[in-house]
């Protein structure tokens, strides 16, 4: 089993990622739910997967990157158009936003966009 | 609240779990299996990190930057900060456990199943329960997104160019598509001011530093949001 062997590779990612997950149940145990601190890492938490899901849809890495900016920002347009004319209805804007851009790349593939 | 009754919430977990989540992770993980299997990673390897890492910014980081012949160090970096996001939402998760020994006690290997999805419907559900009927409804929930992520992985390591890529990379859409409707309809002014920040400056961060951006996101959104929250509470 050499160093750069898969598993040995995956072992530490698996570890370099529970290393977050415990300093956060670490200091989760000595933190006053009621008090500051917990409300502050509350809007950190929030800011933090909001900063994060925005920037994977306008400059995605991956899988993604490899669709145009305007398919992705119209399917989330029309799907968020939709969500609110829904009553915040979740189920509504995700299945709008799939299928708009699913219909988008598919024309691409076929040349008709 | 009174309880619900262990087996009872176990099944709404089950059934918030069903309702979208695991749809969310079986789609982006296909996308995930299929990478995995270009990057020339085994199935094993690929369900290993799905199930283990079980964040996927931190998977993606750790099959690319493979594939491209990093040294071991700067992929196992890579992929622990592109998973850092895990710290502050353990914090805000593992509290409302207390008052249940059993999932205190176990409280790091439910951290370790911890998943954005699966945070995001406990923050939504989790807190209206009672104490007792917490664990058990997250154990619904995780399990089920688990499940879809080992199902995911295996189908899109299997189909990996079977499936056409216009197919694959919608049902990686899928999931950050969710979450934006997910973060517009939290409740509490104070979230809802961070997810606004954080929406706006998590893609002005990336430009300027790829690697540090999704922190540096969260603590100075997540503190403007806090204070500003704060300011407005004043002044009513």
């Amino acid at each position: 089993m050499s160093f750069s062997d898969p598993w040995v590779v995956l072992v530490l990612c698996i570890a370099g990622t529970f290393v977050w997950r415990a300093l956060g149940v670490a200091v989760a145990s000595r933190i006053d739910i009621s008090g500051a601190l917990f409300q502050w890492f509350n809007c950190v938490a929030y800011a933090m997967l909001a900063g994060l899901i925005t920037r994977v849809i306008l400059i995605p890495s991956g899988t993604l990157a490899q669709t145009p900016d305007v398919d992705r920002i119209t399917a989330m347009g029309i799907g968020l158009c939709v969500f609110f004319m829904a009553r915040r209805n979740i189920f509504a804007g995700t299945g709008t936003a799939f299928l708009v851009f699913l219909c988008l790349t598919t024309a691409r593939q076929f040349g008709i966009l | 609240m009174s309880p619900l009754g262990q087996s009872t919430a176990l099944r709404l977990g089950i059934r918030d779990g069903l309702l979208m989540p695991f749809w969310m992770v079986f789609g982006s993980m296909i996308g995930f299996g299929s990478m995995a299997r270009d990057a020339g990673f085994g199935l094993g390897v690929a369900l290993g990190s799905s199930v283990g890492i079980w964040g996927l910014p931190g998977q993606v980081a750790m099959v690319e930057l493979y594939a491209v012949g990093l040294p071991i160090f700067a992929i196992v970096v890579a992929s622990s900060m592109a998973n850092m996001r895990f710290m502050p939402m353990c914090v805000v998760l593992i509290p409302h456990f207390r008052g249940n020994s059993t999932a205190m006690r176990w409280r790091y290997l439910l951290a370790q199943m911890l998943s954005i999805n699966i945070w995001t419907v406990f923050m939504r559900h989790g807190p209206g329960l009672a104490p007792e009927d917490r664990l058990p409804f997250y154990l619904g929930v995780s399990v089920t997104c688990l499940i879809g992520g080992v199902l995911g992985t295996t189908i899109g390591y299997v189909a990996s160019g079977i499936l056409p890529l216009y197919v694959t990379v919608s049902l990686v859409f899928l999931n950050p598509a969710y979450f934006v409707f997910v973060f517009s309809s939290v409740r509490y002014r104070n979230c809802i001011i961070a997810v606004i920040l954080g929406a706006l400056t998590g893609p002005l961060l990336y430009q300027v530093s790829p690697d540090w951006s999704v922190p540096a996101t969260g603590v100075i959104a997540g503190t403007v949001a806090y204070y500003f929250d704060k300011w407005l509470e004043a002044r009513t």
